[in-house]
């Protein structure tokens, strides 16, 4: 049963992997280039991904996780549903967005950084998104949200199921 | 098609002419911002719209066109749509005007009014973008090219010049006299380091080892600050033209372009400016048939702050850790797999065009004494005018924040100006007639840096403000020295107990210490200058410090853990506005009967302050004082009979 539903889920890492690993021509300067597009692919980065880099690029596991785990944009864990980027760069910091961080980690009852268990949400910060006339933004989904207020937040949040 | 693959300097001023002959100058062409600012106001679906329109009106063809374009700068009005050729200039314009824009303005040549800029104390209207105060004042000879290309397109940039200093400098100067106009322009790096970029090219190019590599560092990360994004995300051709003007100079025939991925118009730009200048002949094996050969591949960096260091980029592009290593050798003469390699910035390398076209002796008639040029600035904060503004260097503080920048919000006080990101320091008002450039901002302990320029108001507290800063290099510091990662972790632990109420007598001299010790020991700039947002807090705001030791009270009232929301009974009206905006629901009471906050449940987030209708302002903030007694619950509201 096991290597059944496995299976697929493996060939489907080594494909994706063997396509990123050779659109760079297996060049291994370009292990961060590789792991970047594999990250926006798959939203986090997997042990099995990692393994598989490693085992296709002909370069140390180590040195494929020290790049995962040093560099910001890659996850190790799996992200919520929904992403909920408050920005913290330091227009925004100046304009109270760390209050606006207060009010909707208050609001889902998590931490920065956090995803939430049923992995509805995730709560992520950010240093600058560069529309700092926004400021303070929060960006969820992808859509940027411009000073919100606590009724509006309530409704964002609650329409991301 | 004739104007691929160009072959000579001729066949260059050939395909110009011919773009030029087919543009008619009087034809009204309609140009939206889209640069990340005015995108995430929807500016692409009003481009779209645009489009539509003027199918649908039967004006499309050479009648009107419409053209995304790259950042104007004038974020706060975005989104911006500007008309040419009579530059009437529409501020936060929404999808339903664009039917009225194309009826009106494009189709008849009319002036709409209310889309009009408004004067904020005159309430004047302004139609003419050049007329508006933002712009007048600034002197735009890098960044003002982005509002006429549409930077998906290369013939846009040729129209305007673009690669005629890359063809001059080819056909009819070799590289040494390139280089020696270089250094006689004083070009100094606009990343923030300020170094010489002549002497850095001269270096390279006598450093021994082939090949020698040319970068261009687009990975901006100072918080606050996105001028490079928007030189390389509005106007990539002429990143790219400085760039293989520099490679010839130096004799490199190999590039890289280091891009953040949180940009990526930046990188998708890039990417298509690149293909475009390779199919044009302006890139590639023998360039424009001089016999040059140049490439150049794009990196995205992924996330890391001190990644911008020149080593650590250096190490990010062989695929490696970005952490900073000693220099005890520079990277211009050791970069890149131990090559010779020349790091410039994006600004940096887009004034390069410039000065080969126009010459060092006019690069020179601009700026003060030691530095020469403009600079594009992203001004932000606590400002009315929100956005990137380039000015020429020497400008004073005050002129870039009151006559560009507009003053601050909301009749609030003045209270400092933060430059050079988390390697910068504050200047406080005493200091605003000071000319920026170089040099004079370190003499007052900050920097002028890559361009950052955060304007803070009364409200903001300057402690909070450092541990701010230095919360941000703790976080981003790479750990591999140990004044940077525990001193940072030092100081943070420090600040954020006085900013909690928990500061102690000999704080302010520790902070001292360990920032000496930072300075002293570090090993890469982060480091080195991690420590200066504490250390220019402390030089000139050092009262407020001592208030949140001594007194536990934060003068600004931003301190969390010092501040405390109370609603005046005699002030209160029980609108319910702060009732049903409270994210906690700590506010009790109801519809007639008096507001009250129960501090327990208070999370301090602001809210009820900013909502309270400013001719009631019944919500105020304590800090340092006993909190007044609350309503007994159930209190009713009385109402005078208004007379």
């Amino acid at each position: 049963m096991v290597s059944k539903t496995k299976s697929p889920k493996l060939t489907k890492v080594s494909r994706a992997v063997s396509k990123a690993v050779g659109s760079y021509q297996r060049d291994k300067d370009m292990l961060i280039q590789i792991l970047l597009d594999l990250q926006s692919m798959f939203g986090w980065l997997s042990r099995e991904v990692l393994t598989e880099v490693s085992e296709q690029l002909e370069v140390p596991i180590t040195q494929v996780y020290q790049i995962a785990s040093y560099y910001k944009a890659f996850s190790l864990t799996p992200k919520g549903r929904h992403i909920i980027k408050v920005c913290l760069g330091t227009a925004c910091q100046v304009r109270g967005s760390p209050r606006l961080l207060d009010t909707i980690s208050a609001m889902l009852n998590m931490k920065p950084h956090e995803t939430s268990e049923d992995m509805r949400f995730t709560l992520e910060t950010v240093n600058c998104l560069g529309c700092c006339a926004m400021g303070p933004v929060v960006v969820v989904d992808g859509t940027y949200h411009s000073k919100p207020s606590t009724p509006a937040l309530r409704k964002i949040l609650e329409t991301a199921k | 098609m004739a104007n691929k693959g160009l072959s000579s300097a001729e066949e260059l001023e050939k395909l110009r002419k011919e773009i030029l002959s087919k543009r008619d100058p009087s034809k009204p062409v309609v140009t939206v911002c889209t640069g990340t600012a005015c995108q995430t106001y929807g500016s692409l679906e009003i481009y779209r719209e645009f489009a539509d329109e003027i199918r649908k009106q039967g004006l499309e063809g050479s009648v009107v066109e419409a053209k995304p374009t790259g950042c104007h700068g004038f974020c706060e009005q975005g989104p911006i749509v500007v008309i040419f050729p009579q530059e009437i200039c529409y501020v936060k314009v929404k999808l339903e005007d664009v039917t009225e824009i194309v009826s009106r303005t494009l189709a008849q040549g009319g002036v709409i009014e209310r889309l009009l800029y408004k004067e904020p104390i005159t309430g004047e209207r302004i139609a003419k973008d050049p007329d508006i105060p933002f712009y007048k004042n600034q002197m735009r000879i890098v960044f003002g090219n982005n509002r006429y290309i549409n930077p998906r397109y290369i013939d846009d940039y040729i129209a305007l010049g673009g690669y005629s200093a890359l063809s001059k400098a080819l056909f009819q100067m070799t590289p040494e006299q390139v280089l020696e106009e270089i250094k006689k322009s004083n070009l100094r790096g606009r990343g923030g380091g300020g170094f010489p970029t002549g002497i850095k090219w001269e270096t390279t190019r006598n450093a021994l080892g082939e090949p020698k590599y040319v970068i261009v560092n687009c990975d901006e990360g100072d918080p606050g600050a996105y001028m490079d994004r928007s030189v390389m995300e509005g106007n990539p051709h002429a990143v790219l033209e400085g760039l293989v003007i520099g490679a010839y100079a130096i004799g490199s025939q190999e590039g890289f372009i280091y891009v953040r991925q949180e940009y990526p118009i930046a990188y998708e730009n890039t990417i298509q400016a690149i293909k475009q200048a390779e199919e044009y002949g302006f890139l590639g094996e023998n360039i424009l048939s001089s016999g040059f050969d140049f490439k150049v591949k794009v990196h995205r960096g992924a996330g890391a702050f001190v990644s911008g260091e020149s080593t650590a980029l250096m190490s990010a592009i062989e695929g490696k850790v970005g952490e900073p290593k000693m220099k005890y050798v520079h990277t211009a003469v050791s970069g890149i797999k131990g090559r010779p390699s020349c790091l410039n910035n994006v600004e940096t390398w887009a004034n390069v065009p410039l000065i080969i076209n126009k010459g060092a002796g006019w690069f020179n008639s601009i700026g003060t004494e030691r530095s020469k040029g403009t600079k594009i600035f992203s001004l932000v904060g606590k400002v009315n005018n929100t956005g990137l503004v380039e000015v020429p260097m020497g400008m004073t503080l005050r002129r870039l924040i009151y006559d560009i920048g507009g003053g601050i919000p909301n009749g609030k006080k003045f209270k400092a100006v933060q430059t050079g990101g988390p390697s910068g320091g504050v200047i406080p008002e005493q200091y605003l007639d000071t000319p920026i450039d170089f040099d004079e901002l370190a003499k007052l302990g900050s920097m002028m840096g890559s361009g950052g320029t955060v304007v803070m108001d009364e409200d903001t507290c300057m402690v909070d403000t450092a541990r701010y800063f230095i919360s941000f290099c703790c976080e981003e510091s790479c750990g591999k020295c140990i004044p940077c990662r525990e001193g940072l972790r030092m100081l943070r632990e420090i600040l954020t107990d006085i900013c909690e109420g928990k500061g102690q007598e000999g704080d302010i001299e520790a902070i001292e210490d360990i920032a000496k010790v930072m300075q002293d020991a570090s090993l890469c700039a982060l480091g080195t200058t991690a420590a200066n947002p504490a250390l220019t807090t402390l030089k000139y705001f050092r009262g407020e410090y001592q208030a949140h030791i001594k007194e536990k009270r934060c003068p600004a009232k931003a301190c969390k853990a010092l501040t405390s929301y109370y609603i005046d009974p005699e002030k209160c009206t029980a609108c319910m506005i702060c009732f049903k905006n409270c994210p906690t629901e700590a506010i009790h009471g109801g519809k007639g009967i008096i507001h009250w906050i129960e501090q327990a449940k208070c999370i301090k987030c602001n809210t009820c302050f900013e909502v309270c209708p400013p001719r009631f302002s019944a919500v105020r903030r304590l800090s340092g004082e006993p909190l007044p007694p609350t309503p007994a619950p159930g209190t009713k509201v009385i109402r005078e009979k208004v007379r």
